[in-house]
């Protein structure tokens, strides 16, 4: 990693780009070639910046670094999952999974190093909260990716809540988007969350982008036990704030389903699914769990998996199974980064 | 981005802002509507920028809102409030959140100014049959405790992390969790604190046989 003293460039906005070179008495057609050897090209240092003037790479370089930095350690399913860990300051690692599909390629990324959300069934919140990522370390783990070209969709379901983080889950996404930068469609891109409301509001506003919430079961009482954030924004507020906003014909808006033996598997809970999404034209993908240590909590078998799929599409509600995939190297997101953080 | 879950952002005015320990405040306000002990109220400077929830501590029929917070250097909201005098204006709306509590058995675990939820529980009568187990680093970190203490007597256990207190558990409060052989399978666990705090209090809990659901957490968020 280089010198973390300097400020980063990669994450900027061309404007910021603009307000560095007007800082560094650097001619106004600098800040569009900086942007350009940012998000258009690949180059590691300020250095390979050849079409700017030695002078002006020096005076760069004073206070400057790009903010790129390769994945540093990665693991291979034998499906041809990979799982790369990328360190974001001293002891703090986060996860970026890229899931090879046929024609198809996504990379999950993380937006937090560690959460603060309490997740009964997840393994980063096990590690606590240890910061929110730039927009640049968000980016960078696209960007650095060996596959980045490969890629076909980006979902923002590795480690972190990313509605906890949301101005640089924005501004990364704007960097994906924008002309500037890599000029993705923003229906390549999917961002789940927990629920946070008021940010899930500035996220419909503020973007074109996919959403995706963390459901998990219909009933309050047993939300409230998996994930905390029920105290706060009960899923009846959530379901009203996403029933209230357009999505038009292209934006898609899917639930997250992880199933639990016995907990969240039952026709009791198809049929309250079934009535709180009554005409909602969404997507409820179902997640086999990944067993973590010391959890109460148990995966509901195959056969159980495909029945409570089978009852919501016989109930109209588009469902999906995620196929399990890269189980042999990571199981559950946070668990390869919780491992490194506590290397000695 | 005002929250509006439970209606407009309203300004309100200060009756007074007061330090009850090291950076801990209290900070009251006329009480503008009705709650359930146990909810959370967004507070802000402005109407424009993004609130901070806090728990309510003070009783459902109480005349203030009293709002418990310590000050975080770094941060953007507290240092400004700490500074707030009577007759200064802050904005909040009517409370809400579902960490409300029970007239049953129950366990209230809280961690420093986590502590508030189960004050205004306290206070609005929910007394019988309540444990509170409070964790704080310092002699003062354990807010209220002129209230709990000839109330829950031997059933209001203090846990100092960082300095010995007579008649305080030496350790944190998961320190304490450990040392009990048996916990009432009965009851239901309110945890109230740090992510972190609420996580670990939780693995605890469940390692030694409290069903996951009986156990509910407010995280500050």
């Amino acid at each position: 990693m280089e010198d973390v003293a300097k400020e980063k460039l990669f994450g900027m906005r061309p404007e910021e780009v603009a307000e560095v070179c007007r800082t560094l008495d650097m001619p106004k057609y600098a800040a569009g070639q900086i942007v350009d050897w940012l998000y258009k090209k690949s180059i590691l240092s300020i250095d390979g910046m050849t079409n700017l003037a030695g002078k002006y790479r020096e005076a760069l370089k004073e206070k400057y670094e790009i903010g790129l930095y390769p994945p540093s350690k990665v693991e291979e399913s034998v499906d041809g999952t990979k799982k790369y860990l990328y360190q974001s300051g001293i002891k703090k690692f986060v996860e970026a999974a890229y899931i090879p599909d046929g024609e198809r390629a996504t990379l999950c990324v993380s937006s937090q190093v560690g959460c603060k959300m309490g997740c009964l069934f997840c393994m980063t919140g096990k590690q606590g909260f240890q910061g929110n990522l730039s927009a640049g370390e968000i980016v960078n783990q696209i960007h650095s990716l060996p596959e980045r070209d490969k890629l076909t969709s980006v979902v923002y379901m590795g480690m972190g809540e990313p509605f906890d983080n949301l101005e640089n889950v924005l501004r990364s996404i704007e960097i994906l988007t924008a002309e500037w930068g890599y000029g993705w469609s923003p229906r390549r891109i999917t961002v789940s969350t927990i629920g946070i409301i008021p940010a899930m509001q500035a996220f419909l506003e503020r973007s074109e982008a996919n959403l995706a919430v963390s459901l998990h079961t219909p009933f309050e009482d047993e939300r409230r036990m998996l994930m905390p954030v029920e105290q706060v924004y009960p899923l009846p507020e959530v379901l009203n704030t996403i029933r209230s906003w357009d999505f038009g014909r292209q934006r898609r808006i899917s639930f997250e389903y992880i199933l639990f033996k016995n907990l969240n598997d039952t026709p009791r809970h198809v049929k309250e699914l079934a009535r709180l999404l009554n005409g909602m034209r969404c997507r409820i993908n179902l997640i086999r769990f990944h067993p973590i240590p010391d959890t109460p909590l148990e995966g509901s078998d195959d056969q159980a998996v495909q029945a409570f799929k089978d009852a919501l599409n016989k109930k109209d509600i588009l469902t999906t199974v995620r196929a399990s995939r890269g189980e042999d190297i990571w199981a559950a997101c946070g668990l390869l980064s919780t491992r490194e953080m506590t290397k000695k | 981005m005002p929250i509006n879950l439970s209606g407009e952002m309203k300004r309100v005015r200060i009756e007074s802002v007061r330090e009850i320990a090291r950076n801990v405040y209290v900070l009251e306000y006329k009480r503008f509507f009705e709650f359930e002990a146990g909810q959370i109220i967004p507070v802000a400077l402005t109407p424009d920028e993004p609130p901070r929830l806090y728990s309510i501590a003070s009783g459902e029929k109480e005349e203030n809102i009293q709002v418990l917070f310590n000050v975080v250097s770094q941060g953007q909201l507290t240092p400004a409030l700490s500074e707030l005098k009577e007759g200064d204006y802050i904005w909040s709306s009517a409370g809400f959140g579902k960490f409300t509590g029970t007239s049953g058995k129950a366990c209230w675990i809280a961690q420093g100014t986590g502590v508030a939820p189960f004050s205004s529980m306290f206070r609005s009568g929910q007394r019988e049959d309540k444990i509170l187990i409070h964790g704080g680093r310092y002699a003062d970190s354990f807010y209220y405790s002129d209230e709990f203490e000839p109330v829950l007597k031997e059933k209001y256990i203090r846990c100092c992390s960082r300095e010995i207190v007579p008649g305080t558990f030496q350790g944190r409060v998961t320190d304490y969790l450990n040392t009990v052989e048996e916990l009432s399978g009965d009851s239901l666990y309110y945890l109230c604190g740090s992510s972190e705090m609420v996580v670990e209090t939780r693995d605890l809990l469940i390692k030694k046989g409290v069903p996951f659901r009986k156990i509910v957490g407010e995280i500050y968020f």
